[in-house]
């Protein structure tokens, strides 16, 4: 046969391979969804000493470890608030926040919110497996009325959240939701929401076979792989109301919103501009003088 | 020449399946053998079918399995061959 070198797998360079094999468990979803994560940064050219991708706690919350990229594992809930101080310390980067639903939701459903009204641009990628899977699987804001899970034996019956409605109403520019099924949209939907300016949101569902799916009888990660080839539907641009997840219904896929509003840092430069004219320097600047910024700024309050 | 290639790490398997379903051109299935963790990785069990579309790459979770294009090869070998 050939002697030609084999080529290497296109997510190697992206992973901390001494870290392989990952936690994740057989059939989890998790480790498709930084495959597309990976293509979509190779499909987008980004820059990849410009990116730095932050992740909270849980299952998700380890993509940030086993990247290969300027990573940062934060506390719970907190990994909306580190990126966008990262963000605004350096608007060169360009900023992704990776993590799970529990994560963005629940803990630090807050500060997303408040990142999506702001607008800052940051780029989320929010897996979900419906459940807190990490802790051993208690009812999360996501899960599903009537499933089984290790707080409501009984079943749950709390209203769980539609993400892509709240993070449209709270001020998103790009809401999209696919499953780890969706392997080549995913992708593409990632690698157009990197182009975007602004706060980018991409739900990804993703099979939980450890404790969502065993103790509901869903069967395993495959299962759930042809339950959501079997049920989901594509409606781009459908209205976020109507996107609601339930145990075995459809699940709605697509790019629900992709819409225009100011960036937070370009609007507090342009304002804090016109309201304090040549005394405001941009924050970002002062930087190179040692870090003592914070110094810099209080001359700029001593003047006014 | 097939038009592409697989390549498995097989370590790093932990045999959820993924790759084997949904393979467009059904290269795929799970082999009996073992590796150290107790997994049955697959194996190419129809090569020649292989389009090199990654698409097994995409889908798996694990990172230990991916496809390749042959294509900018053959001519190459064809070359040889001819000489």
């Amino acid at each position: 046969m050939s002697s030609v070198a084999i080529p290497q797998n296109p997510v190697e360079p992206f992973l901390r391979s001494e870290r392989m094999p990952h936690i994740w468990c057989p059939g989890c979803g998790i480790g498709t969804t930084v495959n597309c994560f990976t293509r979509a940064l190779l499909d987008s050219k980004a820059d990849l000493t410009k990116l730095a991708i932050v992740s909270g706690i849980g299952c998700t919350g380890r993509v940030a470890g086993y990247t290969n990229l300027d990573s940062f594992h934060t506390t719970h809930g907190r990994a909306i608030p580190f990126a966008t101080g990262l963000k605004l310390a350096n608007p060169e980067l360009n900023v992704v926040v990776y993590s799970g639903d529990g994560d963005l939701f629940a803990i630090g459903g807050n500060h997303l919110i408040h990142a999506a009204r702001r607008n800052v641009n940051l780029k989320v990628i929010c897996v979900n497996n419906l459940i807190y899977a990490m802790t051993g699987g208690q009812t999360a804001p996501t899960t599903p009325g009537d499933v089984i899970t290790s707080t409501a034996p009984y079943g749950t019956y709390d209203p769980a959240f539609n993400l892509p409605y709240l993070v449209e109403a709270a001020g998103a520019v790009y809401v999209a939701r696919w499953t780890t099924f969706h392997v080549r949209q995913l992708a593409k939907s990632m690698a157009e929401m990197f182009q975007k300016k602004g706060f980018g949101f991409i739900e990804v569902l993703s099979p939980c076979p450890t404790l969502y799916q065993r103790r509901n009888k869903m069967g395993d990660g495959l299962d759930a792989m042809k339950f959501y080839k079997q049920v989901s539907k594509i409606k781009h641009g459908a209205p976020t109301s109507e996107v609601a997840l339930s145990k075995s219904g459809e699940i709605v896929v697509g790019k629900f919103v992709d819409r225009e509003r100011p960036e937070y840092i370009g609007t507090m430069n342009t304002y804090l501009e016109q309201q304090l004219g040549e005394r405001y320097v941009e924050p970002h600047t002062l930087s190179d003088d040692g870090g003592c910024s914070g110094g810099e700024l209080e001359v700029i309050s001593c003047n006014r | 020449m097939p038009r592409g290639s697989v390549s498995i790490v097989v370590e790093r398997c932990k045999a959820c399946g993924f790759c084997v379903e949904f393979c467009p051109t059904k290269v795929l299935a799970l082999s009996s053998a073992f590796n150290s963790k107790g997994y049955h990785p697959p194996h190419a069990v129809a090569p020649e079918k292989c389009s090199g579309c990654d698409l097994c790459g995409m889908y798996c979770p694990d990172f230990a399995i991916y496809g390749y294009r042959n294509d900018k090869n053959a001519p190459k070998e064809d070359e040889a061959d001819a000489r």
